[in-house]
Protein backbone atom coordinates (compact mmCIF):
# COMPACT_ATOMS: atom_id res chain seq x y z
CA UNK A 1 0.00 0.00 0.00
CA UNK A 2 0.93 3.71 -0.91
CA UNK A 3 0.84 5.52 2.20
CA UNK A 4 1.51 4.70 6.16
CA UNK A 5 -0.03 1.63 7.21
CA UNK A 6 -0.25 0.76 11.31
CA UNK A 7 -0.92 -2.25 12.62
CA UNK A 8 -1.54 -3.41 16.30
CA UNK A 9 1.15 -0.70 17.09
CA UNK A 10 1.59 -0.83 21.13
CA UNK A 11 3.92 1.32 23.14
CA UNK A 12 5.35 1.60 26.06
CA UNK A 13 7.91 4.49 27.57
CA UNK A 14 10.82 3.41 29.54
CA UNK A 15 9.79 1.88 33.24
CA UNK A 16 6.00 2.48 32.57
CA UNK A 17 3.80 -0.44 32.75
CA UNK A 18 0.89 1.72 31.31
CA UNK A 19 0.86 1.58 27.34
CA UNK A 20 1.07 5.34 25.99
CA UNK A 21 -0.36 3.78 22.72
CA UNK A 22 -2.83 0.47 22.73
CA UNK A 23 -3.22 -1.65 19.77
CA UNK A 24 -3.55 0.84 17.10
CA UNK A 25 -4.55 -0.15 13.99
CA UNK A 26 -5.18 2.44 10.91
CA UNK A 27 -4.08 3.23 6.85
CA UNK A 28 -3.54 6.66 5.97
CA UNK A 29 -3.16 6.71 2.28
CA UNK A 30 -0.81 8.69 0.72
CA UNK A 31 -2.09 12.66 0.08
CA UNK A 32 -4.52 12.32 2.92
CA UNK A 33 -4.72 15.42 5.52
CA UNK A 34 -5.28 13.95 8.89
CA UNK A 35 -6.06 15.62 12.32
CA UNK A 36 -5.32 13.75 15.34
CA UNK A 37 -7.06 15.21 18.57
CA UNK A 38 -7.37 14.19 22.14
CA UNK A 39 -6.99 15.75 25.58
CA UNK A 40 -3.30 15.81 26.47
CA UNK A 41 -2.22 12.68 27.18
CA UNK A 42 -4.15 10.41 24.91
CA UNK A 43 -1.78 9.61 23.28
CA UNK A 44 -1.43 12.07 20.17
CA UNK A 45 2.48 13.03 20.99
CA UNK A 46 3.64 9.61 20.91
CA UNK A 47 1.53 8.73 18.18
CA UNK A 48 3.63 11.78 16.04
CA UNK A 49 6.54 10.25 17.49
CA UNK A 50 6.18 6.72 16.36
CA UNK A 51 5.12 7.96 12.83
CA UNK A 52 9.16 9.58 12.85
CA UNK A 53 10.91 6.88 14.96
CA UNK A 54 11.56 8.84 17.74
CA UNK A 55 9.82 6.65 19.45
CA UNK A 56 11.18 3.96 20.37
CA UNK A 57 14.79 4.81 18.82
CA UNK A 58 15.48 8.25 21.19
CA UNK A 59 13.02 7.49 24.16
CA UNK A 60 13.75 4.05 23.81
CA UNK A 61 10.80 2.05 25.74
CA UNK A 62 9.05 -1.46 24.36
CA UNK A 63 7.02 -1.04 20.94
CA UNK A 64 4.79 -3.84 19.64
CA UNK A 65 3.12 -4.09 16.39
CA UNK A 66 4.34 -2.44 12.59
CA UNK A 67 4.20 0.88 10.94
CA UNK A 68 4.79 0.73 7.14
CA UNK A 69 5.97 3.70 5.02
CA UNK A 70 4.94 2.63 1.42
CA UNK A 71 5.42 -1.09 2.25
CA UNK A 72 8.38 -0.79 4.18
CA UNK A 73 8.36 -1.04 8.16
CA UNK A 74 10.12 1.63 9.92
CA UNK A 75 9.80 0.54 13.43
CA UNK A 76 13.17 -1.17 12.90
CA UNK A 77 14.74 1.69 11.32
CA UNK A 78 16.82 4.68 12.43
CA UNK A 79 15.90 8.23 13.19
CA UNK A 80 17.86 9.24 10.32
CA UNK A 81 16.81 7.19 7.83
CA UNK A 82 13.32 7.84 8.45
CA UNK A 83 13.59 11.74 8.87
CA UNK A 84 14.54 11.06 4.77
CA UNK A 85 10.47 10.46 4.15
CA UNK A 86 9.29 12.04 7.09
CA UNK A 87 9.17 15.44 8.59
CA UNK A 88 8.74 16.47 12.11
CA UNK A 89 7.72 19.85 13.78
CA UNK A 90 7.61 19.51 17.38
CA UNK A 91 5.29 21.55 19.73
CA UNK A 92 7.63 23.29 21.45
CA UNK A 93 10.34 24.41 19.05
CA UNK A 94 13.36 24.48 22.34
CA UNK A 95 13.07 20.54 21.37
CA UNK A 96 13.88 20.84 17.83
CA UNK A 97 16.32 23.94 17.48
CA UNK A 98 19.95 22.00 17.23
CA UNK A 99 21.88 24.63 19.86
CA UNK A 100 24.56 24.92 18.01
CA UNK A 101 24.08 27.22 15.07
CA UNK A 102 24.35 30.76 15.24
CA UNK A 103 21.59 31.65 11.92
CA UNK A 104 18.64 30.74 11.39
CA UNK A 105 19.78 29.95 7.69
CA UNK A 106 22.27 27.64 9.14
CA UNK A 107 19.44 26.01 11.16
CA UNK A 108 17.14 25.88 8.52
CA UNK A 109 20.22 24.18 6.68
CA UNK A 110 21.37 21.51 8.97
CA UNK A 111 19.06 18.74 8.02
CA UNK A 112 20.46 19.06 4.47
CA UNK A 113 24.09 18.98 5.16
CA UNK A 114 23.55 16.06 7.45
CA UNK A 115 22.02 14.15 4.36
CA UNK A 116 25.25 15.38 2.42
CA UNK A 117 23.14 17.47 -0.18
CA UNK A 118 25.60 19.77 -2.32
CA UNK A 119 25.52 23.44 -0.98
CA UNK A 120 24.20 25.39 -4.06
CA UNK A 121 21.46 23.11 -3.85
CA UNK A 122 21.64 23.86 0.03
CA UNK A 123 21.38 27.62 -0.29
CA UNK A 124 18.29 27.17 -2.97
CA UNK A 125 16.44 25.23 -1.16
CA UNK A 126 16.94 27.21 2.41
CA UNK A 127 16.01 30.43 0.67
CA UNK A 128 13.20 28.90 -0.87
CA UNK A 129 11.30 27.78 2.65
CA UNK A 130 12.90 30.56 4.63
CA UNK A 131 10.49 32.91 1.97
CA UNK A 132 7.55 30.16 2.48
CA UNK A 133 7.53 30.46 6.41
CA UNK A 134 8.07 34.40 5.99
CA UNK A 135 11.76 34.20 8.00
CA UNK A 136 13.60 35.01 4.99
CA UNK A 137 14.36 38.66 7.33
CA UNK A 138 14.89 37.10 9.93
CA UNK A 139 17.89 34.84 8.15
CA UNK A 140 20.90 35.89 9.99
CA UNK A 141 19.49 36.28 13.32
CA UNK A 142 20.27 34.36 15.99
CA UNK A 143 17.74 31.08 16.41
CA UNK A 144 17.36 32.17 20.17
CA UNK A 145 16.77 35.95 19.94
CA UNK A 146 13.11 35.33 18.11
CA UNK A 147 10.17 35.12 19.62
CA UNK A 148 8.44 31.74 20.22
CA UNK A 149 6.45 31.87 17.16
CA UNK A 150 9.39 32.09 15.29
CA UNK A 151 11.00 29.63 16.40
CA UNK A 152 7.98 27.70 15.41
CA UNK A 153 8.26 28.69 12.18
CA UNK A 154 11.79 28.36 12.34
CA UNK A 155 11.70 24.42 13.35
CA UNK A 156 8.80 24.37 10.64
CA UNK A 157 11.33 25.81 7.75
CA UNK A 158 13.81 22.92 9.10
CA UNK A 159 11.44 19.96 9.06
CA UNK A 160 10.38 20.37 5.13
CA UNK A 161 13.33 22.24 3.78
CA UNK A 162 14.40 18.20 2.68
CA UNK A 163 10.56 18.03 1.12
CA UNK A 164 9.52 14.68 2.73
CA UNK A 165 6.83 12.42 1.33
CA UNK A 166 4.74 12.81 4.78
CA UNK A 167 4.69 15.45 7.83
CA UNK A 168 4.14 15.09 11.17
CA UNK A 169 3.49 17.72 13.04
CA UNK A 170 2.50 17.74 17.06
CA UNK A 171 0.64 20.80 17.93
CA UNK A 172 2.80 23.23 16.17
CA UNK A 173 0.18 26.65 16.58
CA UNK A 174 1.11 26.76 19.89
CA UNK A 175 2.75 29.75 20.76
CA UNK A 176 1.55 31.36 17.17
CA UNK A 177 -0.79 34.16 16.99
CA UNK A 178 -3.85 33.77 15.02
CA UNK A 179 -2.97 34.38 11.48
CA UNK A 180 0.34 32.72 12.18
CA UNK A 181 -1.63 29.28 13.30
CA UNK A 182 -3.78 29.93 9.60
CA UNK A 183 -0.64 30.39 7.90
CA UNK A 184 0.86 27.09 8.96
CA UNK A 185 -2.34 25.25 7.66
CA UNK A 186 -2.35 27.22 4.95
CA UNK A 187 1.32 26.35 4.34
CA UNK A 188 0.42 22.79 5.32
CA UNK A 189 -2.41 22.98 3.12
CA UNK A 190 -0.31 23.84 0.21
CA UNK A 191 2.30 21.28 0.54
CA UNK A 192 -0.38 18.53 0.71
CA UNK A 193 -1.66 19.76 -2.98
CA UNK A 194 1.71 19.13 -4.03
CA UNK A 195 1.37 15.54 -2.35
CA UNK A 196 2.47 15.60 0.99
CA UNK A 197 0.61 13.60 3.54
CA UNK A 198 0.39 15.32 6.68
CA UNK A 199 -0.51 14.26 9.87
CA UNK A 200 -1.47 17.26 12.18
CA UNK A 201 -1.92 16.65 16.34
CA UNK A 202 -3.90 19.72 17.09
CA UNK A 203 -5.83 21.37 19.58
CA UNK A 204 -7.33 23.96 17.80
CA UNK A 205 -10.68 21.90 16.30
CA UNK A 206 -11.87 25.01 14.53
CA UNK A 207 -8.83 24.84 11.72
CA UNK A 208 -9.37 21.04 11.97
CA UNK A 209 -13.01 21.44 10.63
CA UNK A 210 -11.72 23.59 8.13
CA UNK A 211 -8.62 22.06 6.56
CA UNK A 212 -8.42 18.31 7.23
CA UNK A 213 -9.93 15.13 4.99
CA UNK A 214 -10.27 12.98 8.26
CA UNK A 215 -9.80 12.96 12.20
CA UNK A 216 -8.46 10.37 14.27
CA UNK A 217 -9.30 10.84 18.19
CA UNK A 218 -7.21 8.98 20.84
CA UNK A 219 -8.39 8.22 24.21
CA UNK A 220 -5.84 6.81 26.57
CA UNK A 221 -3.30 5.77 23.52
CA UNK A 222 -6.74 4.61 21.76
CA UNK A 223 -8.41 5.46 18.67
CA UNK A 224 -11.92 6.24 19.78
CA UNK A 225 -13.19 7.93 16.18
CA UNK A 226 -12.01 8.30 13.46
CA UNK A 227 -13.85 9.54 10.09
CA UNK A 228 -14.92 12.99 8.16
CA UNK A 229 -14.61 15.98 10.39
CA UNK A 230 -18.20 16.92 9.95
CA UNK A 231 -18.73 13.85 11.92
CA UNK A 232 -15.94 13.39 14.50
CA UNK A 233 -16.14 17.09 15.75
CA UNK A 234 -19.62 16.97 16.62
CA UNK A 235 -19.64 14.05 18.01
CA UNK A 236 -20.77 13.97 21.78
CA UNK A 237 -18.19 11.48 22.77
CA UNK A 238 -16.06 14.82 22.35
CA UNK A 239 -16.89 15.60 25.98
CA UNK A 240 -16.27 12.27 27.31
CA UNK A 241 -12.82 12.57 26.04
CA UNK A 242 -12.47 16.17 27.81
CA UNK A 243 -12.11 18.05 24.18
CA UNK A 244 -14.57 20.91 24.10
CA UNK A 245 -17.31 21.26 20.60
CA UNK A 246 -16.14 24.23 18.72
CA UNK A 247 -18.35 27.45 19.05
CA UNK A 248 -19.60 26.50 15.76
CA UNK A 249 -20.68 23.48 17.03
CA UNK A 250 -21.75 25.25 20.32
CA UNK A 251 -23.84 27.40 18.49
CA UNK A 252 -25.04 24.95 16.46
CA UNK A 253 -26.51 22.87 18.99
CA UNK A 254 -27.94 25.64 21.29
CA UNK A 255 -29.91 26.96 17.96
CA UNK A 256 -30.88 23.07 17.03
CA UNK A 257 -32.22 23.66 20.93
CA UNK A 258 -34.33 26.76 20.24
CA UNK A 259 -35.25 25.55 16.90
CA UNK A 260 -33.56 27.62 14.77
CA UNK A 261 -31.44 25.01 13.36
CA UNK A 262 -32.71 23.21 10.15
CA UNK A 263 -34.58 19.63 10.84
CA UNK A 264 -32.53 16.74 10.06
CA UNK A 265 -29.45 18.89 9.00
CA UNK A 266 -26.36 17.50 11.28
CA UNK A 267 -24.59 19.77 13.55
CA UNK A 268 -21.62 21.74 12.20
CA UNK A 269 -18.06 22.41 13.01
CA UNK A 270 -17.20 25.26 10.95
CA UNK A 271 -17.88 28.62 10.14
CA UNK A 272 -19.56 27.95 6.88
CA UNK A 273 -21.47 24.95 7.96
CA UNK A 274 -22.58 26.78 10.71
CA UNK A 275 -23.41 29.96 8.54
CA UNK A 276 -25.43 27.96 6.06
CA UNK A 277 -26.91 26.08 8.34
CA UNK A 278 -28.86 29.46 10.38
CA UNK A 279 -29.31 30.83 6.86
CA UNK A 280 -31.05 28.01 5.44
CA UNK A 281 -33.88 27.97 8.63
CA UNK B 1 -3.29 61.11 38.35
CA UNK B 2 -2.09 59.56 41.75
CA UNK B 3 0.10 56.93 40.46
CA UNK B 4 -0.52 55.32 43.76
CA UNK B 5 -4.32 54.87 42.77
CA UNK B 6 -2.67 51.51 40.37
CA UNK B 7 -1.25 48.88 40.61
CA UNK B 8 0.42 49.26 37.68
CA UNK B 9 1.72 52.19 35.86
CA UNK B 10 4.09 52.98 32.73
CA UNK B 11 4.72 56.14 31.23
CA UNK B 12 6.59 56.12 27.56
CA UNK B 13 7.83 53.03 28.28
CA UNK B 14 10.68 51.79 25.68
CA UNK B 15 12.80 49.39 25.43
CA UNK B 16 15.77 48.31 22.96
CA UNK B 17 17.11 45.19 22.35
CA UNK B 18 20.09 47.07 20.78
CA UNK B 19 20.50 50.30 19.08
CA UNK B 20 18.27 48.80 15.95
CA UNK B 21 16.00 46.50 17.84
CA UNK B 22 13.42 48.54 19.44
CA UNK B 23 10.69 46.08 20.82
CA UNK B 24 8.32 48.93 22.69
CA UNK B 25 7.83 52.23 21.89
CA UNK B 26 6.43 54.64 23.88
CA UNK B 27 3.74 52.66 25.96
CA UNK B 28 1.74 54.47 28.87
CA UNK B 29 -1.23 52.46 30.45
CA UNK B 30 -2.84 51.67 34.37
CA UNK B 31 -4.19 48.56 35.50
CA UNK B 32 -6.15 49.37 38.56
CA UNK B 33 -6.36 47.20 41.60
CA UNK B 34 -8.54 43.67 40.42
CA UNK B 35 -8.75 44.34 36.97
CA UNK B 36 -8.27 41.48 34.48
CA UNK B 37 -6.81 42.88 31.44
CA UNK B 38 -5.88 40.96 28.41
CA UNK B 39 -2.65 41.60 26.43
CA UNK B 40 -2.70 40.57 22.67
CA UNK B 41 -0.51 40.97 19.32
CA UNK B 42 1.54 39.65 16.48
CA UNK B 43 4.48 37.19 17.69
CA UNK B 44 6.97 39.28 18.20
CA UNK B 45 5.02 42.45 18.89
CA UNK B 46 6.50 42.99 22.36
CA UNK B 47 4.12 41.35 24.70
CA UNK B 48 6.41 39.51 26.49
CA UNK B 49 9.08 41.70 26.40
CA UNK B 50 6.68 44.45 28.07
CA UNK B 51 5.91 41.85 30.57
CA UNK B 52 9.52 41.56 31.59
CA UNK B 53 9.43 44.81 32.88
CA UNK B 54 6.79 44.16 35.58
CA UNK B 55 9.15 42.20 38.01
CA UNK B 56 12.14 44.02 37.41
CA UNK B 57 13.70 41.28 34.48
CA UNK B 58 14.31 44.36 32.19
CA UNK B 59 14.16 47.93 32.63
CA UNK B 60 13.35 50.64 30.66
CA UNK B 61 15.72 52.05 28.01
CA UNK B 62 13.47 55.18 28.29
CA UNK B 63 10.14 55.81 30.34
CA UNK B 64 9.29 54.37 33.85
CA UNK B 65 7.20 52.00 35.06
CA UNK B 66 5.44 52.02 38.42
CA UNK B 67 4.57 49.07 40.14
CA UNK B 68 1.97 49.54 43.28
CA UNK B 69 3.36 53.52 43.11
CA UNK B 70 7.22 52.94 43.11
CA UNK B 71 9.37 53.53 40.66
CA UNK B 72 10.65 49.78 39.22
CA UNK B 73 13.89 50.64 38.40
CA UNK B 74 14.13 51.45 41.87
CA UNK B 75 13.53 48.40 43.10
CA UNK B 76 15.54 45.21 42.73
CA UNK B 77 14.06 42.06 41.08
CA UNK B 78 13.91 40.35 44.70
CA UNK B 79 11.82 42.93 45.91
CA UNK B 80 9.17 43.11 43.02
CA UNK B 81 9.06 39.48 43.15
CA UNK B 82 6.83 40.10 46.51
CA UNK B 83 4.58 42.76 44.11
CA UNK B 84 4.42 40.68 40.72
CA UNK B 85 4.86 37.20 39.79
CA UNK B 86 4.96 36.24 35.75
CA UNK B 87 4.51 33.44 34.02
CA UNK B 88 6.79 32.50 31.39
CA UNK B 89 5.61 31.14 28.08
CA UNK B 90 7.33 28.26 28.12
CA UNK B 91 7.22 26.22 31.21
CA UNK B 92 11.23 24.86 30.76
CA UNK B 93 12.30 28.71 31.40
CA UNK B 94 10.55 28.63 34.91
CA UNK B 95 10.53 24.94 36.37
CA UNK B 96 14.10 24.65 38.72
CA UNK B 97 13.28 22.08 40.92
CA UNK B 98 13.41 18.61 41.00
CA UNK B 99 9.75 17.63 42.81
CA UNK B 100 6.14 19.49 41.47
CA UNK B 101 5.14 20.34 45.35
CA UNK B 102 8.61 21.88 46.15
CA UNK B 103 8.50 23.80 42.95
CA UNK B 104 5.21 24.98 43.44
CA UNK B 105 7.19 26.17 46.83
CA UNK B 106 9.94 27.74 45.48
CA UNK B 107 8.34 31.07 45.23
CA UNK B 108 6.35 31.28 48.43
CA UNK B 109 9.76 30.23 50.45
CA UNK B 110 11.74 32.67 48.73
CA UNK B 111 8.91 35.50 49.75
CA UNK B 112 9.52 34.20 53.31
CA UNK B 113 6.14 33.42 54.17
CA UNK B 114 5.13 31.57 57.47
CA UNK B 115 5.80 27.70 57.03
CA UNK B 116 1.29 27.70 57.74
CA UNK B 117 0.94 30.48 55.06
CA UNK B 118 3.34 28.39 52.24
CA UNK B 119 1.60 25.17 53.10
CA UNK B 120 -2.07 26.39 52.49
CA UNK B 121 -1.05 28.33 49.13
CA UNK B 122 0.85 25.43 47.78
CA UNK B 123 -2.15 23.08 48.85
CA UNK B 124 -4.80 25.44 47.07
CA UNK B 125 -2.37 26.24 44.00
CA UNK B 126 -2.10 22.19 43.62
CA UNK B 127 -5.85 21.14 43.78
CA UNK B 128 -6.68 24.12 41.32
CA UNK B 129 -4.40 23.21 38.62
CA UNK B 130 -5.27 19.32 39.78
CA UNK B 131 -1.85 18.63 40.41
CA UNK B 132 -2.22 17.04 43.76
CA UNK B 133 -1.64 13.31 42.50
CA UNK B 134 1.10 14.58 40.70
CA UNK B 135 3.18 16.27 43.93
CA UNK B 136 5.51 14.43 44.57
CA UNK B 137 6.38 13.51 40.29
CA UNK B 138 9.82 15.38 38.91
CA UNK B 139 8.26 18.14 36.88
CA UNK B 140 10.71 17.48 34.21
CA UNK B 141 9.14 13.71 33.69
CA UNK B 142 5.68 15.97 32.57
CA UNK B 143 4.03 15.79 29.83
CA UNK B 144 3.89 20.02 28.73
CA UNK B 145 0.54 20.87 29.81
CA UNK B 146 1.58 19.66 33.09
CA UNK B 147 4.25 21.30 33.12
CA UNK B 148 2.81 24.50 32.37
CA UNK B 149 0.11 23.88 35.11
CA UNK B 150 2.95 23.55 37.67
CA UNK B 151 4.24 26.37 36.44
CA UNK B 152 1.01 28.27 36.66
CA UNK B 153 0.57 27.09 40.28
CA UNK B 154 4.07 28.10 41.29
CA UNK B 155 2.91 31.70 40.00
CA UNK B 156 -0.16 31.63 41.82
CA UNK B 157 0.88 30.67 44.89
CA UNK B 158 3.19 33.75 45.58
CA UNK B 159 0.56 35.24 46.23
CA UNK B 160 0.99 38.26 44.79
CA UNK B 161 -1.18 41.52 44.03
CA UNK B 162 0.04 41.73 40.61
CA UNK B 163 0.20 38.81 38.35
CA UNK B 164 1.14 38.74 34.74
CA UNK B 165 0.79 35.43 32.59
CA UNK B 166 2.14 34.80 29.23
CA UNK B 167 0.20 32.36 27.53
CA UNK B 168 -1.18 30.49 30.32
CA UNK B 169 -3.55 28.08 28.04
CA UNK B 170 -1.52 27.40 25.56
CA UNK B 171 -1.23 24.03 24.52
CA UNK B 172 -3.92 23.26 27.20
CA UNK B 173 -7.11 20.90 26.10
CA UNK B 174 -10.75 22.36 27.34
CA UNK B 175 -10.16 20.82 30.92
CA UNK B 176 -7.04 22.48 31.66
CA UNK B 177 -8.18 26.04 30.25
CA UNK B 178 -11.15 25.26 32.74
CA UNK B 179 -9.13 25.03 35.37
CA UNK B 180 -7.55 28.59 34.90
CA UNK B 181 -10.68 29.76 34.03
CA UNK B 182 -11.51 28.98 37.46
CA UNK B 183 -8.58 30.01 39.39
CA UNK B 184 -9.40 33.04 37.50
CA UNK B 185 -11.92 33.22 39.41
CA UNK B 186 -10.20 32.97 42.63
CA UNK B 187 -7.95 35.92 42.24
CA UNK B 188 -10.51 38.09 41.46
CA UNK B 189 -11.85 37.51 44.18
CA UNK B 190 -8.56 37.85 46.21
CA UNK B 191 -8.57 41.05 44.19
CA UNK B 192 -5.90 40.61 41.99
CA UNK B 193 -4.60 42.47 39.06
CA UNK B 194 -4.13 40.40 35.99
CA UNK B 195 -2.47 40.59 32.85
CA UNK B 196 -3.14 37.64 30.42
CA UNK B 197 -0.80 37.51 27.37
CA UNK B 198 -2.68 35.29 24.99
CA UNK B 199 -3.26 34.34 21.50
CA UNK B 200 -6.05 32.32 22.22
CA UNK B 201 -9.23 34.80 21.19
CA UNK B 202 -12.21 32.73 21.94
CA UNK B 203 -10.73 32.71 25.43
CA UNK B 204 -10.69 36.40 25.39
CA UNK B 205 -13.80 37.30 24.05
CA UNK B 206 -15.61 34.83 26.98
CA UNK B 207 -13.45 35.99 29.73
CA UNK B 208 -11.41 39.70 29.24
CA UNK B 209 -13.61 43.14 29.15
CA UNK B 210 -10.83 45.03 28.66
CA UNK B 211 -7.66 44.45 26.14
CA UNK B 212 -3.99 46.15 25.17
CA UNK B 213 -3.30 45.46 21.71
CA UNK B 214 0.62 45.93 20.39
CA UNK B 215 1.80 45.87 17.25
CA UNK B 216 5.65 46.06 16.40
CA UNK B 217 5.48 47.12 19.92
CA UNK B 218 3.49 50.24 20.11
CA UNK B 219 0.53 50.41 21.92
CA UNK B 220 -2.68 50.33 19.01
CA UNK B 221 -5.74 49.60 21.42
CA UNK B 222 -6.51 50.07 24.71
CA UNK B 223 -10.25 49.27 25.05
CA UNK B 224 -13.55 47.14 25.73
CA UNK B 225 -13.21 43.94 24.10
CA UNK B 226 -16.20 44.64 21.98
CA UNK B 227 -15.25 47.46 20.68
CA UNK B 228 -11.75 45.80 19.90
CA UNK B 229 -13.38 43.04 17.91
CA UNK B 230 -15.66 45.26 15.99
CA UNK B 231 -12.73 46.46 13.99
CA UNK B 232 -12.31 43.51 11.90
CA UNK B 233 -9.72 46.15 9.99
CA UNK B 234 -7.05 46.57 13.40
CA UNK B 235 -7.66 43.10 14.01
CA UNK B 236 -6.06 42.08 10.69
CA UNK B 237 -3.40 44.66 11.17
CA UNK B 238 -2.44 43.25 14.26
CA UNK B 239 -2.51 39.78 12.69
CA UNK B 240 -5.62 38.69 14.72
CA UNK B 241 -8.24 36.81 13.59
CA UNK B 242 -11.89 37.58 15.25
CA UNK B 243 -13.07 34.49 18.11
CA UNK B 244 -15.35 32.05 16.44
CA UNK B 245 -18.73 33.69 17.86
CA UNK B 246 -17.98 36.92 16.39
CA UNK B 247 -16.78 35.85 13.25
CA UNK B 248 -20.91 34.79 12.74
CA UNK B 249 -21.85 37.98 14.79
CA UNK B 250 -20.57 40.05 12.35
CA UNK B 251 -21.34 37.60 9.35
CA UNK B 252 -25.08 38.09 10.27
CA UNK B 253 -24.39 41.80 11.11
CA UNK B 254 -26.13 41.33 14.83
CA UNK B 255 -26.60 44.60 16.38
CA UNK B 256 -24.92 43.84 19.39
CA UNK B 257 -21.42 41.92 18.71
CA UNK B 258 -21.75 38.04 20.55
CA UNK B 259 -19.44 37.27 22.49
CA UNK B 260 -20.40 33.80 23.63
CA UNK B 261 -22.38 30.84 21.88
CA UNK B 262 -25.30 32.03 24.32
CA UNK B 263 -25.25 35.92 23.34
CA UNK B 264 -25.39 34.92 19.85
CA UNK B 265 -28.31 32.27 19.54
CA UNK B 266 -30.12 34.91 21.77
CA UNK B 267 -29.88 37.52 19.79
CA UNK B 268 -30.21 35.72 16.78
Amino acid sequence: MSGIEIQKLTYYYPGSDKASLKNVSLKIPKGEFVGIIGANNSGKSTFCCALTGIVPHLYHGRIQGTIKLDGTDITNMGVGQVARNVGMVMQNPKNQLSGFHYTVFEEVAFGLENQGVKRDKIIEQVNRVLLMTGLQELAERSPYQLSGGQQQRLVFAAAIVSEPSVLVVDDPTTFLDPMGAKEVFNLLCRLNKQGVTIVIAEQRLELIAEYADRVIALENGKVVLDGIPCEVLVSPVLKKINLEWTRYTQVAVLAKEKGLWPEGRPLSASFFDTVQGMENK
Amino acid sequence: MNRKAFQVRTENLTFRYSEHIIAIKNISFDLSTGERVALVGHNGSGKSTLAKHFNGLLQPSAGKTWIQGIDSSCQSVSQLAKKTALLFQNPDDQICKQVVRDEVAFGPNNLGYPRQKIDLLVNKALSDFDLLPLQKMNPHDLGFSERKRVALASIVAMDTPVIVFDEPTAGFDSRETKLFVNALEDLKDGKKTVLIITHDMDFVAENITRILCLQEGEKVFDGNTRDFFSNTEMLAHCRLLPPQVVQLSTHFQQKRLAMTPEDFVGGF
